[in-house]
């Protein structure tokens, strides 16, 4: 049970990176790679703030506007110096390791016993249980800890989702999304595109940092390779919440980016139980992803020979 | 007021593509005018409107609207004083996003945007009031995609968002040639409506000569990045279609006579 309970707590935490994915990749249309690097950049600085007394919550903070001036950076390296999307993203990605390392010190910190996000609510568990370490959800003995973790993380999500839909629906997000769909459009009615690109970069990327903060405060420790694959684990999750829910909305699209997220998860720790080898999951995840790439063309190719009849010259 | 001063524009300097678009520019456009820019193939006038909505930079001359230099103004800010209509009908309106979402955005074009929510239950019925008058049913539709509207009723909401903020000059390029000549002839006339009713200053180019005798009140004609010819006031007024064809053909001629000059001179010279 603690399988699914720990699959459901991570989905949520990486639920924000795939909001964060889902300004910089859906909205603003930047294939951006610096995710691998900003996740690690957010756990790197919770890590050294939280082991140096720092509060968890405003380390959290500092996470957020670190992978925000990284996701910066990836945008005026496309705009202001015309290198291509995805080349800034490599970049600035690679830059991030070594400026990781520096902040770290060394390539891994443990965090154990340090304050978490979820101290408070576990106190709070904590009197409601009578000082119980389990606690018993529907019939399951779950952890103080993790009960708490999944709690705090659900409010998390919720507020950070609503906030993100607010945003999106505002003057400013609606100009926002506008510049990722015509940039001529835009500019048109007065809207530098440029300067979007690099907000919708910062806002996506701090968000990418906001996960890897409480990424590292639920794992307990932070470590200078966490990062890799993430861009794409956030892709999959991405496609397979809309292949479910759709994007007829902003609120669908929201709502299944975090749903995507989680039963990602859930499918990624089943296949564990099943066996598969953790060194696979990587190759499996780019596996996926390229096949809910292509399935689309595929489909249209075959209805389209249906549509035309076979043979056709 | 619009005045443009010797503005010279050539792309691809020192190539075998070398184009001179403009060759020193002049025109001035009176408050509350409306001016066509005709001419053929390769004539520069997209370049000249392109010059004023600021798509590139000039290589000399300046550029006034409205009291302010506005020749170092990238394009997004000049989108302050000017509202434009693009050839591409999907070019002027974002596809995926609602009738009502574009709206919005032409509505605070060029101002400060706010993180207030965008569409608003009074902001529909403005919308919806406005959009009424283009009679094409779209005030039922304000939440459908843009890209399911066809080609016409695209460009005609376009223009009602170029000109929902009254612009100090509207830029028209040739913005019925993708449609078909109904849409075309509707959008014409909407446009013309329009111009008159909010007393707009507008520069079009166009490809229609029909629509350059009918709509404005001005005809500048060009060629080879100059402006070759100018009817205004009487002299507008009078002209129909075969003055400016035969105007076109005298240039042609000419062109043509030039040419084979200085290829008989290069014979009996080289």
């Amino acid at each position: 049970m603690s399988l699914i309970f720990g699959a459901f707590t991570m989905g949520l935490i990486l639920s924000l990176l795939s909001l964060g994915m889902l300004i910089s990749f859906r909205m603003i249309r930047f294939t951006d790679i610096t995710v691998d690097g900003s996740i690690t950049l957010g756990a790197a600085i919770t890590a050294v703030l939280i082991t140096q007394g720092w509060s968890p919550w405003l380390a959290a903070l500092m996470a957020f506007w670190a992978g925000a001036l990284a996701g910066s950076v990836t945008g005026v390296l496309h705009t202001r110096f015309k290198i291509q999307k995805i080349l800034s993203g490599i970049l600035m990605m690679t830059a991030l390791y070594s400026i990781n390392l520096r902040i770290m010190g060394r390539s891994n910190i443990p965090m154990l016993d340090t304050n978490s996000f979820s101290d408070g609510m576990r106190a709070l568990l904590l009197k409601l249980v009578n000082n119980a370490d389990r606690i018993n959800v529907m019939g399951w003995q779950v952890s103080l800890i993790d009960a708490a973790v999944l709690i705090m993380m659900t409010f998390i999500t919720v507020i950070v989702g609503f906030l993100l839909y607010r945003f999106l629906l505002s003057h400013f997000g609606t100009a926002l999304r506008a510049a990722g769909i015509n940039d001529q459009m835009i500019r048109a009615q007065g809207v530098d595109h440029h300067g979007m690109i690099v907000f919708g970069l910062a806002l996506g990327n701090g968000l990418v940092g906001l996960s890897g903060s409480f990424l590292a405060q639920y794992q307990g420790f932070a470590d200078v390779q966490m990062g890799i694959g993430m861009m794409v684990w956030g892709l999959a999750s991405i496609i397979l919440g809309e292949a479910l829910i759709g994007k007829n909305s902003l609120g669908l699209q929201i709502i299944a980016v975090v749903l995507g997220t989680i039963l990602f998860r859930l499918l990624i720790a089943i296949a564990l139980r099943w066996g598969l080898n953790p060194n696979d999951l990587k190759l499996v995840t780019s596996l996926f992803v390229f096949m809910a790439l292509v399935a689309p063309q595929w489909f249209r190719k075959l209805s389209g020979n249906f549509q035309r009849g076979k043979g056709h010259a | 007021m619009l005045e443009i001063t010797h503005i010279s524009k050539t792309f691809f300097p020192n190539t075998p593509n070398e184009v001179n678009a403009l060759r020193n520019v002049n025109l001035t456009l009176e408050k509350e005018t409306f001016t066509a820019v005709i001419g053929t193939n390769g004539s520069g006038k997209s370049t000249l409107l392109n010059a004023v909505a600021g798509t590139f930079e000039l290589d000399a001359g300046q550029i006034r609207l409205a009291g302010s230099n506005i020749t170092g103004w990238p394009e997004y800010k000049r989108a302050k004083l000017i509202g434009r209509v693009f050839q591409n009908p999907f070019a002027g309106t974002a596809a995926e996003m609602s009738i009502a979402e574009n709206v919005v955005l032409a509505i605070h074009r060029g101002q400060r945007r706010s993180l207030r929510t965008a569409v608003t239950r009074s902001l529909r019925e403005e919308v919806a009031d406005r959009v009424r008058s283009l009679k094409m049913g779209l005030e039922d539709r304000l939440d459908n995609p843009i890209g399911t509207l066809s080609g016409g009723q695209r460009q005609a909401l376009t223009l009602l968002m170029a000109t929902w903020r009254k612009p100090e000059l509207l830029l028209l390029d040739e913005h019925t040639a993708a449609l078909d000549p109904k849409s075309a002839a509707k959008v014409a006339e909407l446009t013309r409506d329009i111009i008159k009713q909010d007393k707009l200053t507008a520069l079009m180019v166009t490809h229609s000569m029909q629509q350059a005798v009918d709509l404005p009140d001005r005809i500048v004609m060009m060629h080879k990045g100059q402006i070759i010819r100018d009817f205004q006031g009487n002299d507008k007024r009078r002209v129909r279609i075969p003055d400016l064809l035969s105007t076109f053909d005298r240039v042609q001629k000419k062109e043509l006579f030039d040419e084979s000059v200085a290829e008989l001179l290069y014979g009996a010279y080289a």
